[in-house]
């Protein structure tokens, strides 16, 4: 996936400028940032919820704007905290879903199989007739999790998945992140608000400000004391810990 | 078995309900003479029994399943035909068409009627979707108001041109002018429930959410304005027939998904059946409560709709959107625990 020249206005000012990177494939990326530096503003356009002002988005070999949804919705999932809630559905019926780009709601056996295996991959099995508002936030967020498992993409893009959970759950929604990577193999792009989760579970990082890159690069080349500090504008120190640059701020 | 237990439960009961409601009425008509081919009894059975009965199953089977369609596309459980302004709309285009062409057939009006309740119904979402802050009683408060706007321009036009006591007949819903020849139209209905049963999934994820739908490839707003469309194309087939009948699209949902939960294609079934039944009960007490009189369904149904109402607000007060057990209400053992405690 090759970004280039990538721009967004609203009310003519700039919110994304002229944004151009490359996503390595098959590792975790995320975009960090101050708010309002238009990192999720560059996850939308990826993932076509967002219209792009101008700049290309090169997705295997087309422009992404071109691709059918329906085709595009089998390469590249994107989870966003924006979903009714207070939907009735079981774990087993939200996770379904995940299949309807290429079944269109009628589930063969071999998509049933696919959902009952995304929904044990997530540890959800025992849940899976529970339905999705009663859940806690950490319960749930997996559960649409297991939906984009099950829809079985290449790409996967998840704007703040950490949002709103605790610390534990937070850090199981990483490992989770982590696997998703390493044992399916997928790429997968995030947002995130908390640096040293990035810096933890991250391949590479992209850091935003004021709608521009202001470093992309492994964690190592961008979890230093001089760019974090350039980028949020606060004292940063950057310890090693396990062998990840994590970051101390005040 | 237990899956489907309601399903067949519901059905059994509208069934012989249904058997049971062809007997009551002025005319006294028993089974035995209309076997033997009695012709007077033969008569009354096809022009008025018969007809009356199927224009209630459509009535409410199609009311209900457009309130469905309309509380998942709206992500709001208080929208319904007559909180989204459906009914009001279509009110107002059989007006119209009594003004402009006072010649029209029932067709003529059905499509003015259509035409006004697929406007009324879009302008209705289009506004919502607009209005940043959507608090769950707001948005059909606005739909309340919005229907009531329409209905004063109604009474308007119906006063100006002296329209009123013809316009009655469409304001307070009653199933008593319907002989074979001046209903068919709401046949209609079956065709749009099918439809929505096969879009079924499309509107289930549509209520998820915008991000929701693209993110499945589901044209958002194609979906919710063909959705919206089936809704108010069934609203107005029975409007113009029966005239207005509120609630059944608004409580029937919300106590269908009760039991069942929000996943379209396993509670459409059982959402028609029991509007339906509801219906039809309603209809029938209407009819022996001051026999040989009878009251408008609108009016009994006011009163249970409003009852099971306040109902709802109660228990949603108190526990929320928690599902109740229906394998526990009906002694079944069921296992499996789905949708947490029985309440």
């Amino acid at each position: 996936m090759k970004i280039h020249n990538l721009t967004k206005k609203y009310d003519g000012k700039p919110v994304v400028d002229t944004v151009s990177f490359t996503i390595p494939k098959g590792k975790v990326l995320s975009l960090i940032g101050p708010n309002g530096a238009g990192k999720s503003t560059v996850m939308g356009m990826l993932s076509r919820l967002i219209a792009k002002d101008s700049g290309l988005i090169e997705f295997e070999g087309q422009e992404l704007t071109h691709w059918k949804s329906r085709e595009l919705a089998k390469r590249l999932a994107i989870l966003t905290q924006t979903n009714n809630v207070s939907m009735k559905l079981t774990v087993e019926e939200l996770v379904a879903f995940g299949r309807f780009p290429y079944s269109g709601g009628r589930n063969t056996a071999e998509d049933q199989a696919l959902i009952a295996q995304a929904i044990a991959y997530m540890e959800l099995t025992d849940l899976k007739d529970r339905f999705i508002d009663e859940l806690s936030g950490g319960q749930r967020q997996r559960a649409y999790i297991a939906m984009v498992i099950a829809q079985d993409t290449e790409y996967v893009l998840l704007d703040e998945p950490t949002n709103n959970l605790d610390i534990y759950h937070a850090a199981r929604m990483m490992k989770i992140v982590r696997r998703l990577c390493d044992e399916l193999g997928k790429t997968v792009i995030l947002v995130l608000h908390e640096i040293n989760f990035a810096a933890f579970y991250s391949d590479y990082v992209c850091a935003f400000v004021d709608g521009r890159i202001a470093k992309f690069g492994t964690v190592k080349e961008v979890m230093t004391k001089e760019t974090l500090s350039d980028i949020y504008k606060v004292d940063f120190e950057v310890i090693e810990i396990a062998g990840k640059p994590l970051s101390i701020y005040y | 078995m237990k899956k489907y237990g309601s399903t067949v439960l519901l059905a059994l009961l509208l069934l012989v309900l249904s058997v049971g409601s062809l007997f009551v009425g002025v005319l006294d008509m028993d089974p035995g003479s209309l076997l033997t081919g009695d012709l007077n009894q033969l008569e009354i059975f096809f022009v008025s029994r018969l007809p009356r009965l199927l224009a209630i199953l459509c009535t409410g089977a199609g009311m209900s399943t457009a309130g469905l369609i309309m509380q998942q596309l709206c992500m709001n459980k208080f929208v319904s035909p007559t909180t989204g302004a459906t009914i009001s709309s279509a009110q107002l285009g059989i007006l119209i068409a009594l003004l402009f062409l006072p010649d029209s057939t029932l067709w003529g009006r059905a499509l003015f009627a259509f035409a006004f309740a697929i406007a009324g119904t879009w302008i209705f979402v289009w506004f919502i979707q607009q209005i940043t802050f959507k608090d769950v009683v707001l948005v059909p408060l606005i739909g309340i108001m919005f229907g009531n706007v329409i209905g004063g321009i109604t009474s308007f036009l119906a006063y100006k041109y002296e329209m009123t006591q013809a316009l009655s007949t469409w304001l307070v819903g009653h199933f008593s002018l319907v002989l074979r020849g001046r209903y068919e139209i709401v046949y209609l209905v079956a065709p749009l429930v099918v439809l929505a049963f096969v879009f079924a999934n499309h509107f289930n994820i549509v209520g998820m959410g915008k991000d929701f739908s693209k993110n499945l490839g589901v044209p958002y707003h194609l979906v919710l304005f063909m959705g919206l469309t089936i809704a108010a194309m069934i609203t107005a087939s029975v409007v113009v027939v029966v005239g207005s009948i509120s609630y059944i699209g608004l409580i029937v949902p919300n106590l269908v998904a009760m039991f069942k939960g929000d996943k379209i294609r396993g509670t459409l079934i059982d959402n028609a059946l029991f509007g339906a039944l509801f219906v039809l009960i309603c209809d029938v007490l209407g009819r022996i409560a001051i026999a040989p009189y009878e009251l408008p369904i609108e009016l009994i149904i006011g009163i249970f709709g409003s009852v099971l109402f306040i109902g709802l607000l109660f228990y949603r007060l108190r526990f929320g959107r928690k599902a109740v057990q229906l394998s526990a209400l009906l002694g079944w053992d069921d296992k499996t625990k789905r949708g947490g405690d029985a309440v």
